[in-house]
């Protein structure tokens, strides 16, 4: 006999699926509403940090003139110009250009000053070089001269300067005026840069002898590779644009992902909440299910039906959320900044730009949501026995049958192991497949949390009788309780852990900043140095007991990473200064120089104390770890070096900051305002409780849109709740009318509702919380180093944790008492008679 | 050729409660045969297995000749779509369907050619007095009006064998007896054979024999 083909029961098909559509369009709507919300918000943030993202690789390249390869200092201090002739000379270079790179300011503007020789800038960068405005003019003598200064656009509009008029520079500690000559028609908008003549730069802003890039045209790239191997010294290292953008994409890279995997979180809560609609509607399905399977449609054709709805909630909720993630792009981009407030892409002016595979992977997820969200009860629909299901109107609950556990400890065993494995290429991929593993378990293991839970209540005295029926049906039904538990336990579990991390976070960051803020005082020079009199002259301020004088300058360890920080300080001794918080040390040697690195340069750079590290500076030297201390200020990583050991191997006695300890007896604000008398503008004197403040308003900036993130998911978890106790108390009209027909009142029968919508809100609450506490376990230990190189101790969100529960029961309450009147509100003869 | 022929059939239910042994039934085309018995003696069971909805423990079932043991799930089921139609006590029309879908439901299983099947699924509508009726919904008739549809429903793809489980144990004895009336008339006409499940005597009466269930199978009983 010929198999019983699906394709020819299509019409069937399509008759079940519509007209199940016709009669609760509500439900549909709401399921797609909820997979839409997911896409939005996963989208939105795709969307934001891919074009910030963008708009950095297109900064880069206005900045490096798009040469073919670049040799760059790997600090400010640049490398010796001797180096220049050699490279240029070596095989398969075709032309080099020397390059001076400054911080410039003019006014309160800010730009990058380039110090260039036209003529080779011309063949190798020539989006470099400037232009009068009668059109480009290298054969000018403008370009030449040492105080012309050609502005792009974006520095223009900055500066208010106009073409011909004198602009007072400040750089590298000097003050220059020079003539704005021209523009520079090269460089894109939204990138403030300078470009001038090369020995005027040097000249007028004393970079003599220094140079910082030289940008390369080749003529054969393999051959230059091997050449620029031996010629470059430890000072300098080849680098490409891409090297350069991968920084930018290394830094933030982590950041992006973790926002990227917590607005998925929204779009998995919406797959919990159709999964909620589609076992409740297959539910209350069953015997039609059971009618048409006895009429002749096979088990596939139940789970093509209902896959069928899931298909079609998925496309259209994931349509509505790729337009609306689109908006929504579009509206944080202007709100939060490329960055989402994290701080990575400051200064840019990022322009959302649609990204088609995103969209497809975005729609795809969306469509995935829903049908696993509804394929997975079709498939226990498919398996009841149609007779028996047309015979029993679906009372089928029995409160002897076992609850399996097995499935739940599997997933939370697996999810375990998968904690413990590294990360690869930097990215915590088995942290986060843990955390999807341990969600996964702790919502499958929700009946059997439910049975356990409210088996020793079975026999105690309630008091009333709504009470014991609604003690009970929960206790008689863990599956119907999971159901609508599922999507309110996930969110409210990774709100829990998120809450959990960022208290943690925040608390570790506080008390490390009380401990490395032991001064009074704190000096950062702005857009110049501290040369030796400087710091003598504050030093001899009256109040003063002590000024401690750093140097932080970017030290680059690998081309495609970004560079570390390097701070020359004195360093008291190896275990008593309270600046410099240890986690680790080890002892130093004679006749060998220690660093000390941070926590994140250890973890990048695979460093521990008492190993040799070879770093850049003065040379190629080798150098003593000495210690790892704890820094949530540099995610790139820190070296902590001695100042007196900086300034004996580099020769560079200027320093940019200053802490500093007030003499006894003298007040804080008056040694601070003798001190600003005696200071340059454009230092900056600040409190420790300032910058204390200012550093936590930062951390909470970063961290706003991921409390954005997480009210969704609450909220679209909580309306999953909303729904699903709404559709379970509907579907029980009958057994309402029965008890009413009973004696029960609908004041009673409401009661119990309440009773049944607390106890399941308050199982939700506990699974949640339990759940979230241990996946904040995970994003601690696991996704934390892994992703941002620094470790930190568990500190409990208490308040949120009660906050959670207590809306979680009230919600849970109120939904079920409003959904228990609608229910009773219907005639109880009527409701006993009802056939579907 | 008999529409329906068993032969030794046993079944037991739970861990040891044996509903029947060795009961053998022959139903030929245009026959309409009662089954009466006490409850829980497994006449509802015995028609799933007719149905090939529950297996025997023992013996062979043959509907127009073709043995249901030998068949998995998926055969059995496209037997059951082409050769079976089915009446219910509760009627079972989808609440969300028109009665007209209701009852082309068993063709649109069989082929997707919609407006062929909503012609026929009027026309047999019109047989059993619901011409008018075929927009309609499940909520604007009467008990006796949907029986009258899922009639129409068990006819409508023509099947040779018709099961009816206490067709009309939701009816009042007057509308029972038209709707009695009306599926003997449908399966004489068409030449299906039925089995009816009943504990009524007025459905027994329109049978051309009746038989009891007891654990020893089917014994007739005199008209």
């Amino acid at each position: 006999m010929a198999e019983a083909g699906l394709l020819r029961s299509r019409l069937a098909l399509a008759w079940l699926v519509a007209g199940e559509w016709r009669w609760h369009p509500g439900r549909f709507a709401a399921t797609a509403v909820a997979i839409a919300v997911g896409v939005a918000l996963g989208f939105a943030v795709h969307l934001v940090n891919g074009s910030a993202l963008a708009s950095f690789e297109q900064a880069v390249t206005g900045v490096n003139g798009a040469a073919d390869l670049q040799v760059r200092a790997r600090s400010p201090l640049g490398f010796d110009e001797r180096l220049y002739p050699r490279v240029a000379t070596a095989p398969g270079v075709a032309d080099a250009s020397p390059v001076v790179r400054l911080s410039a300011k003019a006014g309160r503007a800010r730009f990058e000053l380039l110090g260039l020789d036209v003529i080779r800038a011309a063949a190798v960068t020539p989006s470099l070089v400037g232009a009068r405005s009668s059109g480009p003019d290298t054969g000018s003598d403008d370009v030449f001269a040492g105080d012309a200064l050609f502005l792009s656009r974006t520095a223009l509009a900055a500066t208010g300067a106009r073409v011909g008029e004198r602009l007072r520079v400040l750089a590298n500690r000097r003050a220059v005026s020079l003539l704005v000559a021209g523009t520079l028609p090269g460089v894109p908008d939204g990138q403030a840069i300078g470009a001038m003549d090369i020995a005027g730069a040097q000249w007028s802003f004393g970079k003599l002898g220094r140079l910082d890039r030289l940008d390369l045209k080749l003529d054969d790239r393999t051959a230059a590779d091997t050449a620029l191997v031996r010629l470059l010294g430890a000072e300098a290292v080849v680098a490409t644009g891409e090297t350069e953008a991968r920084q930018g994409d290394a830094l933030s890279r982590a950041y992006r992902v973790n926002l990227d995997m917590l607005a998925l979180v929204a779009l998995l809560t919406g797959g919990f909440l159709v999964f909620s609609a589609q076992s409740l509607s297959v539910t209350r399905r069953l015997r039609a299910f059971a009618l048409v399977r006895t009429l002749g449609l096979p088990k596939r054709g139940i789970i093509a039906a209902v896959a069928l709805e899931g298909a079609i909630i998925g496309v259209v909720g994931a349509a509505i959320g790729l337009a609306v993630g689109y908006t929504m792009a579009v509206a944080a981009l202007r709100l939060f900044g490329g960055d989402l407030g994290g701080g990575y892409f400051a200064g840019g002016t990022a322009r959302v730009v649609f990204q088609p595979l995103a969209a497809g992977a975005f729609f795809a997820l969306g469509l995935a949501a829903a049908l696993l969200g509804s394929i997975l009860p079709a498939r226990a629909a498919a398996r009841a026995a149609p007779a028996a299901a047309l015979k029993n109107a679906g009372d089928v609950l029995d409160p002897r049958a076992p609850v399996p556990w097995r499935p739940a400890l599997l997933l939370l065993l697996g999810g375990g192991v998968a904690a413990l494995l590294p990360a690869i290429n930097g990215l915590p991929v088995f942290g986060f497949t843990a955390m999807a593993l341990l969600l996964a378990g702790g919502v499958v293991g929700v009946p059997w949390l439910v049975r356990r839970l409210l088996s020793p209540w079975q026999d105690r005295d309630l008091g009333t009788a709504p009470r014991l029926l609604a003690l009970r049906h929960v206790h008689g039904a863990p599956g119907q309780a999971a159901i609508a538990l599922c999507g309110i336990v996930a969110s409210t579990a990774l709100m829990i852990a998120m809450a959990t991390m960022v208290t943690s976070f925040r608390g570790a960051v506080d008390s490390w900043l009380g401990q490395v803020l032991s001064a009074d005082l704190y000096m950062r020079a702005d857009g110049g140095d501290l040369d030796p009199a400087a710091q003598q002259r504050i030093a001899a301020t009256p109040g003063i007991a002590r000024a401690a004088f750093s140097r932080q300058l970017p030290l680059t360890i690998v081309p495609d990473r970004p560079p570390v920080i390097l701070i020359a300080r004195p360093v008291s001794s190896n275990a008593g200064d309270p600046s410099l918080v240890l986690l680790d040390k080890a002892p130093v040697p004679a006749r060998t120089t220690p660093v000390w690195v941070s926590e994140p340069a250890a973890w990048l750079y695979g460093w521990s104390p008492g190993s040799d590290v070879a770093l850049p500076i003065g040379g190629s030297r080798r150098f003593r770890v000495a210690g790892i201390w704890r820094d949530y200020a540099r995610q790139q990583g820190a070296i902590v070096i001695r100042d007196l050991d900086y300034a004996r191997l580099t020769g560079d006695k200027l320093r940019d900051e200053a802490a500093i300890t007030v003499a006894p007896g003298f007040q804080t604000d008056v040694v601070r305002r003798s001190l600003m008398a005696r200071l340059p503008p454009g230092v900056a004197v600040t409190e420790p409780a300032t910058l204390r403040r200012f550093a936590l308003r930062l951390f909470d900036r970063s961290f706003a849109i991921t409390y954005v993130l997480e009210a969704v998911a609450i909220l679209v978890g909580l309306a999953g709740v909303a729904a699903t106790m709404s559709a379970q108390t509907i579907a029980r009209s009958k057994e309402f009318g029965m008890l009413r027909h009973l004696g029960l009142t609908r004041r009673q029968i409401t009661e119990m509702l309440a009773t049944e919508g607390a106890l399941l809100g308050l199982i939700g609450a506990v699974a949640g919380v339990a759940l979230g506490a241990l996946l904040g376990q995970v994003l601690i230990h696991v996704i934390n180093p892994q992703s941002f190189n620094w470790t930190m101790a568990t500190r409990w969100p208490f308040g949120t944790m009660v906050g959670v529960t207590a809306a979680l029961v009230g919600a849970a309450t109120m939904t079920a008492m409003l959904a228990g009147r609608r229910a009773t509100a219907s005639d109880a003869v009527a409701a006993v008679r009802e056939d579907w | 050729m008999r529409a329906i022929e068993t032969c030794g059939l046993a079944k037991t239910v739970g861990i040891d409660r044996e509903l029947f042994t060795g009961l053998s039934l022959t139903v030929t085309p245009g026959e309409l045969v009662a089954i009466t018995g006490e409850s829980g003696v497994g006449k509802s069971t015995l028609l799933n297995m007719l149905a090939g909805l529950d297996d025997a423990d023992a013996g062979e079932i043959r509907i127009e000749g073709v043995a249901l043991g030998p068949l998995n799930d998926e055969t059995r089921t496209k037997l059951r779509r082409e050769r079976i139609g089915f009446v219910f006590q509760a009627f079972h029309i989808l609440p969300y369907l028109t009665l007209e879908q209701n009852v082309a439901l068993p063709l649109a299983l069989i082929s997707p050619d919609s407006a062929a099947a909503k012609a026929q699924a009027g026309v047999v509508l019109a047989e059993v007095g619901l011409g008018d009726r075929g927009r309609d919904y499940a909520r604007d008739l009467s008990g006796g009006e949907l029986q009258r549809v899922a009639i129409a429903r068990a006819l409508v793809h023509r099947p040779a064998v018709i099961l009816a489980d206490e067709p009309t144990g939701n009816l009042d004895p007057e509308t029972a007896g038209r709707v009695l009336d009306l599926l003997a008339r449908a399966v004489k006409s068409r030449g299906a054979a039925a089995v009816i499940v009943t504990h009524s005597a007025a459905t027994a009466a329109v049978a051309d024999r009746v038989l009891m269930l007891t654990a020893r199978g089917l014994t007739p009983i005199d008209g």
